[in-house]
């Protein structure tokens, strides 16, 4: 074991001692190890990325000197290594865009504070990206959620108070059925560690002994998966916890954290259950007409909205349904296509709640459309940025939305049959209505407002929040062009992701 | 399917006892209730992980007089998932309480639809 | 013979009759005629003004101002009275229906489950036989279950005390009320700590005097299980538990200002630190040994002594250190929002 098989493990030791860390530091020192740690988890990510493109099979690594099944371990791969890169990457991106402006929504002296949620909740996705055990998964979803619950609450006023009491009523249902099915799960096989569960699972469909508790384990497993990300008739936590946020916040949670529970829901399905028996189960179905509700009912809400960050919100309801289309297609290619939807959805998200910031804060802070006209002249940047975000949600050629759009119809044509006529349809519509709602905010960015308003004179734009958001589209659009290598690395991660 | 419930006793009961905190925790609208529900289905879901060790005739795992046969303890695996469960309990109760209080003191009642229509004529 | 007592009416009998003949809604009324006397005002002017902060942002006032803003609203109106009621009738039905569905199929999938206490369960596998029969000798611990959680799956158990040390700093971000920059109390602190000066026991001899016995047996006994955690049931999680409680009886009884000779802010976060980093390098150092193949080095020492169990026993105690002041900076928060 040489040392570079030995980055995943400092990555995730990294991100847990940084936030243990910060709880001891002024604030300044906080953002900047915060910076730094963003930093180290990217290169090292990226250089296991590199070294699995190398190896052939994906390597344990134990945690503690006992092998699995005793001891717990974690597994690393390319699909893994991939994600690890991504996340990071857009993470990254939003500190550097974002964190700039967190003193107008954070008092100083709870900064610190801030900045261990944001540390620890990119732990906690580490960690749920590599693990190979399933009461691991549980421990750290929790970490999760309450990272994610004190990454809103931070901003002191009513609207996230309430939000936030509603966002952890709906994860505690989650959390609770998710136990249940572990629980359960426990209580037919025996085993915790992902390998060993897997023969027993094998063993069980063949047998038969068992089965009933084990459609019982899959199906509350999956229900409490899809409440914490915001699968479509669980949603109801999601447009008022991304809408009232610090855009920062917004961005890690419904870029990074909520995609992070879907991998962890693959995961499940490829290595622990095994993808035909999902199939044989009729779990795909269910997953598939909630992704397409999803991405048809989260659209037409987005258009009836007055407040911007809402309809992003929204929309985000609606590209979580595209993930969910993909999974419930119920083929290799269409948990690939979901998987590449989880990058783009990463990269695009994040930099559209952090450039509609900007946005709204050259207007004056107003969040409604009338205030908003021509704010792109008044802020250059952030108009591009947005503009070319807007295009790639929208599904229009060269950006990432397209790739992924392109993908979910190949895999669903390739079934045949009534699903490939739902999905086309599904698709053709969402893509209507998503250009009504963007190329409409789009147009009225740029437009010259009737009466020159007054507004109040803003701070000016940092150069390294420009930089940041360049980066991203920049990344968005080589999505677009050069995403071959990332789909190859997906489909030949998935081969050895089970 | 009675007699299988009877033998299964324990697991029933915990069964039981999540649907109804589940239901609290749905149905409520006073916060305190809600969080007197969350905790009755998490201590239903211990319930059902403790109840999977036990194993009839045999004694808790501490090794006593040497003696370390399989035959002699029951199983340990689910008092360890025990704890750690009931440690995220303890501090999901925490921050659902700070959160209540933090609701009370600004609109001075506990009825979670009374403070939805509340907050929604405040300005963002 | 029969003249009444005076205190008739506060008897349990009378109570019961009172129910007999008149329901619940009689004792309710008489409770809510009892609590909205108005008592007349204090004569400390701490706590007049206590008094009439109260009054000021009493719950009616708000309710009325926030009542007539929806009132614009025609739609709110109805969904307030008629609308609301059907709605709120629907839901509840709904949601008795979820969750009576819910408990028939977990109680098919009980009857289907293995049986309880079974020695052929699943869970009797190759996993717990390990730990039983080879458990003493690999991690030197007596307790099986504390060498299970704290060497064999000893990662989640680290996620674990992440998850105490979050929900402490999630606290923190929503109740801990901050000085201004110069250390002068704000407004808020000021009235927080006035609301908790004129609730708080002062000086209560009953109070104080148990807590003068009971305060060090706890903080022994807590001790003692944490020290003995590898030995027998116990551990940190259990002996910090106890151990905050006896701070809680101890700050009740004596007050924040003898109590916070001891136990400051300060105190709570370097501990914290500390503990927690030294658990995080300790299993960062185990972690890495074990996966690269390295001999960790650590002596494992003489089953049943309580020096022994190699690690085992320093992370106890770092775990019961952290869960005492937690526990502790919970209570602390909820009171007066901070130390």
């Amino acid at each position: 074991m040489t040392l570079v098989h030995n980055f995943p493990f400092f990555c995730i030791l990294l991100c847990m001692a940084a936030g243990i860390f910060t709880s001891v530091l002024k604030p300044k020192a906080a953002k900047a190890l915060t910076f730094v740690v963003a930093g180290t988890v990217l290169v090292l990510s990226a250089l296991t990325l590199r070294l699995t493109l190398q190896l052939e099979e994906a390597y344990p690594f134990i945690m503690g000197h006992f092998p699995a099944p005793w001891g717990n371990e974690i597994r690393i791969g390319r699909l893994e290594a991939l994600m690890a890169t991504g996340f990071s990457a857009v993470l990254l991106i939003s500190l550097l865009a974002g964190m700039w402006h967190t003193s107008n929504f954070v008092s100083e002296q709870k900064t610190n504070l801030y900045c261990i949620m944001i540390d620890l909740a990119l732990a906690a996705v580490l960690v749920l990206i590599y693990t190979n055990d399933l009461f691991t998964v549980y421990v750290f979803i929790e970490i999760m959620t309450i990272a994610s619950c004190a990454l809103v609450v931070v901003r002191q006023n009513g609207h996230t108070l309430v939000a936030t009491t509603r966002y952890m009523i709906m994860h505690l249902f989650g959390s609770g059925l998710l136990l249940l099915g572990i629980a359960m799960l426990y209580g037919i096989t025996g085993h915790l560690l992902m390998v060993p569960l897997h023969e027993a699972v094998v063993n069980i469909v063949q047998t038969g002994e068992h089965m009933g508790p084990l459609t019982v384990v899959i199906a509350l497993i999956t229900a409490g998966l899809a409440i914490k990300s915001a699968m479509f008739p669980f949603h109801g936590w999601a447009p008022d916890t991304y809408a009232f946020a610090p855009p920062l916040s917004s961005a890690i949670l419904s870029g990074i954290i909520s995609t992070a529970y879907i991998f962890v829901l693959i995961k499940f399905f490829c290595r622990v259950i095994g993808l035909d028996v999902i199939i044989s189960q009729q779990i795909t179905p269910f997953l598939f007409v909630c992704g397409v509700s999803g991405m048809i009912i989260g659209s037409i809400m987005a258009i009836s909205q007055r407040d911007i960050r809402r309809m992003i919100a929204y929309s985000s309801v609606a590209q979580i349904g595209y993930i969910y289309l993909g999974l419930g297609i119920g083929t290799k290619a269409g948990v690939e296509a979901a998987l590449f939807q989880m990058l783009v959805h990463a990269a695009v998200k994040s930099v559209l709640f952090l450039s509609t910031y900007e946005l709204v804060n050259v207007s004056g802070d107003h969040k409604h459309f009338r205030y908003l006209h021509g704010a792109g002249y008044r802020n250059v940047p952030a108009g591009i940025v947005f503009t070319i975000a807007a295009m790639s949600m929208v599904g229009i050629p060269f950006t990432g939305g397209f790739i992924v759009k392109l993908n979910l119809a190949i895999s669903g044509i390739a079934i045949g049959g009534w699903v490939r006529a739902l999905v086309l349809i599904a698709l053709a519509l969402s893509t209507l209505l998503n250009s009504v709602y963007f190329l409409h905010t789009v147009v009225s960015i740029y437009r010259r407002p009737a009466q020159e308003l007054d507004y109040p004179k803003p701070e000016k734009t940092l150069p390294v929040v420009a930089v940041a958001l360049f980066t991203s589209v920049l990344l968005i659009i080589y999505l677009g062009i050069g995403s071959e290598p990332i789909l190859r690395v997906i489909e030949t991660g998935l081969k050895t992701f089970s | 399917m009675w007699q299988l419930l009877y033998e299964n006793l324990e697991q029933t009961v915990a069964v039981i006892l999540f649907g109804i905190g589940f239901s609290i925790l749905l149905l409520q609208r006073n916060l305190i209730r809600k969080i007197i529900g969350l905790n009755i289905m998490d201590t239903a879901v211990y319930l059902f992980l403790a109840s999977m060790g036990y194993i009839s005739g045999r004694k808790a795992p501490i090794v006593v007089d040497g003696v370390t046969q399989t035959t002699a303890y029951i199983n340990p695996i689910p008092a360890g998932l025990v704890l750690t469960g009931i440690v995220v309990s303890v501090s999901f109760t925490g921050i659902m309480l700070a959160l209540t209080i933090r609701l009370y003191r600004r609109y001075h009642t506990l009825d979670i639809d009374e403070i939805a229509m509340l907050a929604r004529g405040e300005d963002a | 013979m029969s003249k009444r007592r005076s205190d008739w009416e506060s008897r349990p009998q009378a109570r019961f009759r009172k129910w007999y003949k008149e329901g619940f809604l009689a004792l309710d009324n008489e409770i809510i005629d009892h609590l909205t006397r108005t008592t007349e005002l204090p004569e400390n002017i701490e706590d007049r003004l206590i008094a009439q902060q109260e009054e000021m942002t009493s719950r009616q006032h708000e309710r009325t101002l926030a009542l007539e803003r929806l009132d614009q609203y025609n739609m709110l109106a109805w969904a307030r009275t008629r609308g609301r009621k059907a709605i709120s009738r629907l839901y509840v039905i709904l949601a008795l229906a979820l969750g009576a569905m819910m408990i028939f199929f977990l109680l098919e999938t009980v009857a289907l489950m293995p049986r309880f206490g079974d020695p052929a369960t699943p869970g009797a596998n190759i996993v717990s036989e390990r730990y039983i029969t080879k458990g003493l000798e690999e991690t030197g611990a007596t307790n099986i279950v504390a060498g299970m959680i704290l060497d064999y799956r000893a990662f989640d158990t680290l996620g674990e005390s992440t998850v105490l040390f979050i929900a402490a700093s999630a606290v923190l971000i929503l109740l801990r009320i901050d000085r201004n920059k110069d250390g002068s109390p704000v407004q808020e602190l000021i009235a927080a700590e006035s609301d908790d000066r004129h609730y708080e026991p002062r000086n209560d001899r009953i109070l104080q005097g148990s807590a003068m016995i009971l305060t060090p047996i706890i903080f022994l006994y807590g001790i003692y299980i944490i020290l003995n955690g590898h030995l027998s049931p116990g551990g940190g999680f259990s002996g910090g538990a106890i151990i905050s409680a006896g701070l809680i009886l101890y700050l009740d009884a004596f007050g924040f200002d003898k109590a916070g000779r001891f136990f400051t802010y300060k105190t709570f976060t370097w501990v914290s630190f500390f503990s927690l980093s030294f658990y995080a390098l300790a299993k960062a150092y185990s972690f890495y040994c074990g996966a690269n193949n390295l001999p960790s080095g650590i002596p494992l020492g003489t089953p049943g002594a309580i020096l022994s169990g190699g690690l085992i026993m320093p992370l106890n105690i770092a775990v019961g250190m952290v869960v005492a002041c937690t526990m502790y900076i919970f209570y602390a928060l909820f009171r007066k929002g901070g130390l």
